[in-house]
């Protein structure tokens, strides 16, 4: 039986202390705002001799998802943390871990990219890594950044898929909020987690080439094919890993995280923390009797497009919250993601794509009732498809 | 160290099949290099982007006899100690036996050790991880077509430092990667050659016995970049030893020691310069005072040298 100690703690402290249970034999990371505390409270484990682990001071982002793939090929369990610049920093390496097949689990503090620069929360810098073949998971909440953290190491080293996951929370919001949050004990957590089974590790076996040359020839294109059948295929496992945790914890793992949108006429789409207002305003609404629902994405790589139509089939008008922009297309991301959604499964419901809270703009009751407005509107036909900034002069 | 025909007989970790060109120094500053490694240690290699990697490792094949990764250009220093840092984590956990000895080596270019990757090995130097890098110097971008570097001579001429009218090769003096790395106060630090193999050897045996990092920059000639004939690639290393071009030394606990050259074999730079073709133009009598200023760096860096070895010798 799993012991629950209750406590009061950051996104950040969990994320380490997740970190921590999962007992990594590499952490190698650089330290950046927001993220940092997880760097600091982690050097802490290691110098109290808490952990096993071989921790890796680094000069740089780039060399610390470097080393994270010199590592996790030599077998080890890795993981590292970062957010915005040093996100974009690692850029490159992004793509050469997940190419080569590498479980790694990297905790981002979503947060927004230069420039200007701003040190504060929204999903740019994430948004960045969308295509790089990585598993993406988004918390809303300090303790789901936990929950979120080990369910990574099991999907990353799942023998089917075999990916790294970047298991995200936002800046300042949740890395740095307090709440009441529950720690597992260590033992319930191990045997969770388990231990990490290397495919051709550059240790302790035959010698094995890594990161080798595939020009012309056509090995190339069936690598990248079978890093997309890797990824697609990832569902399964990650909602197995994930149901498998809900059964420990007693909190549930979905996909998509849907409230009230059975019978919703008009549903939010959001990521992360901006969730939380989005229900309380859902809840305003429904008493006053306007049938209102918020669909959150967790799983927001590989993309639960099914998962989510279901969640919307009912809906007259759908209002998609992006914390990012993706400059010169007709929406942001998440809005680029659900437009496709909808059309793949023949649903014709209309869209609006709000861009909000960029640089760690404030996300307003005012503002997301201001949405739930204008989706009557658009329900009516009397509000274009297209693009709006939330909240801005 | 070992007798040159036992050497011969020692299974190589580098072996024959590769894809690089007839007189190419950095298969054999790496042959060497990997000998010094001992004949029954486990190796794991880790080689940057560029010659050396994608002629050695071309799917399906692969032309290494140990455990071998590439990642990308800058980082083969960050990424050789993330295996090291795993071996160290995996043995605390139990997962790797604790005498299980390992040895972890890096190549690079220059272009990958002295321009992109200098961070990544300066980073890697300073947190003090139990490897060996291994820079072969070719003095260029030779993987993209003989472009300039920061290892690139004064005056020499490459794709992108042109000889033309207002433009004589290279503006610039080379970067001094080693005393760079001298500078990381780390344990052993050496300039080598493959123009002498057994002083090679004898280092690479050194920084591979040397707990923590260990450091080398392999003079390693190209043909097709330097323009000269490929039969000639340990005569023209041979001639920078001799020319003062490249000298053969060693840091090792902040102590420096110099192979000098014996002055009956000591030639000017001219030596080293002729049988190249990017020295070409140097040899047209208006650019006579750049062979004199080449003259006079080579003689200044081998006085200093010679200086931080009288400085630093035990007393």
């Amino acid at each position: 039986m799993a012991e629950v100690t209750v406590l009061a703690a950051t996104g950040n402290q969990m994320v380490a202390e997740a970190f921590r249970q999962a007992a990594p034999d590499v952490v190698s990371a650089y330290p950046i705002t927001p993220q940092t505390a997880i760097v600091e409270n982690y050097a802490k484990y290691v110098a109290d001799g808490r952990v096993h682990t071989e921790f890796v001071p680094v000069e740089s982002e780039h060399s610390a998802l470097s080393s994270c793939i010199g590592a996790s090929a030599a077998g080890a369990r890795v993981a590292t943390a970062t957010s915005s610049q040093g996100l974009a920093l690692m850029y490159e390496e992004l793509h050469i871990a997940s190419g080569m097949r590498l479980p790694i689990v990297m905790a981002n503090a979503n947060r927004a990219i230069s420039a200007p620069i701003n040190i504060h929360g929204d999903h740019s810098d994430v948004m960045g890594a969308r295509d790089s073949g990585w598993i993406i998971l988004f918390a809303e909440t300090a303790q789901e950044a936990y929950d979120n953290s080990l369910i990574a190491f099991r999907v990353a080293e799942h023998p089917q898929v075999q990916l790294p996951v970047l298991t995200t929370l936002d800046g300042f919001i949740t890395t740095h909020a307090m709440e009441r949050c529950e720690l597992l004990d260590d033992t319930t957590v191990a045997d969770y987690v388990g231990q990490r089974q290397p495919c051709h590790p550059l240790l302790n076996g035959p010698a094995v080439g890594h990161g080798m040359f595939a020009s012309l020839g056509g090995t190339y294109f069936e690598v990248k094919k079978a890093q997309r059948q890797a990824i697609d295929g990832a569902a399964g496992p990650i909602a197995a890993v994930g149901k498998r945790w809900a059964e420990v914890c007693g909190r549930s793992f979905e996909s998509i995280d849907a409230f009230m949108c059975e019978d919703a006429d008009y549903v939010m789409v959001v990521l992360g923390s901006a969730a939380g207002n989005a229900r309380v305003v859902a809840r305003e609404l429904r008493a006053q009797g306007i049938k209102a629902g918020v669909a959150r994405v967790r799983l927001y790589r590989p993309f639960p497009a099914e998962q989510l139509v279901e969640t919307l089939k009912n809906a007259k008008a759908i209002a998609i919250l992006d914390r990012s922009d993706s400059f010169g297309a007709q929406y942001g991301p998440v809005g680029l993601d659900t437009r496709t959604a909808l059309y793949q499964c023949k649903r014709h419901i209309p869209t609006h794509n709000y861009i909000y809270g960029l640089g760690g703009a404030d996300v307003t009751l005012q503002a997301l009732h201001q949405v739930f407005t204008e989706l009557r509107a658009l329900a009516q036909g009397n509000l274009d498809q297209g693009l709006s900034y939330l909240g801005t002069r | 160290m070992a007798s040159i025909k036992e050497l011969s007989q020692t299974r190589e970790r580098l072996v024959g099949g590769h894809r690089l060109c007839g007189g190419c120094g950095a298969s054999v500053a790496v042959r060497q290099v990997l000998l010094g490694a001992g004949a029954d240690t486990e190796v794991v290699v880790a080689s940057a982007t560029g010659c050396l990697e994608v002629s050695t490792t071309a799917l399906p094949y692969s032309s290494w006899n140990c455990s071998f990764i590439h990642n990308a250009f800058e980082n083969a220093a960050a990424t050789i100690t993330g295996v090291e840092a795993a071996y160290q984590g995996l043995k605390k956990a139990g997962k790797i036996a604790a005498d299980k000895e390992i040895k972890f080596v890096a190549f690079g270019g220059d272009g990958g050790t002295y321009d992109i990757g200098l961070q990544s090995l300066s980073g890697a130097l300073e947190r003090g991880h139990d490897f060996v890098y291994v820079c072969y110097d070719n003095g260029a971008y030779m993987n993209t077509g003989i472009q300039r570097s920061s290892a690139t001579p004064h005056y020499a001429w490459a794709t992108t430092a042109e000889v033309g009218t207002v433009l004589a090769g290279k503006p610039q003096r080379r970067k001094d990667l080693t005393a760079i790395v001298a500078a990381h106060h780390i344990p052993y630090v050496a300039q080598a050659s493959v123009g002498n193999w057994k002083d090679l050897v004898e280092k690479a045996e050194r920084a591979f016995a040397t707990p923590g990092p260990a450091f080398i920059n392999v003079l390693a000639p190209c043909p097709r970049g330097w323009r000269y004939d490929s039969e000639l690639t340990i005569e023209v290393a041979r001639l920078a030893f001799k020319t003062k071009f490249w000298p053969l030394y060693e840091v090792r606990d902040g102590v420096w020691t110099m192979r000098e050259v014996r002055q009956k074999d000591m030639l000017p730079i001219q030596e080293f310069l002729r049988l190249q073709g990017r020295f070409k133009h140097l040899f047209l009598p208006e650019n006579e005072q750049l062979i004199n200023q080449l003259q006079t760096e080579v003689d200044a860096n081998y006085a200093a040298i010679q200086r931080m070895c009288a400085a630093t010798a035990p007393v």
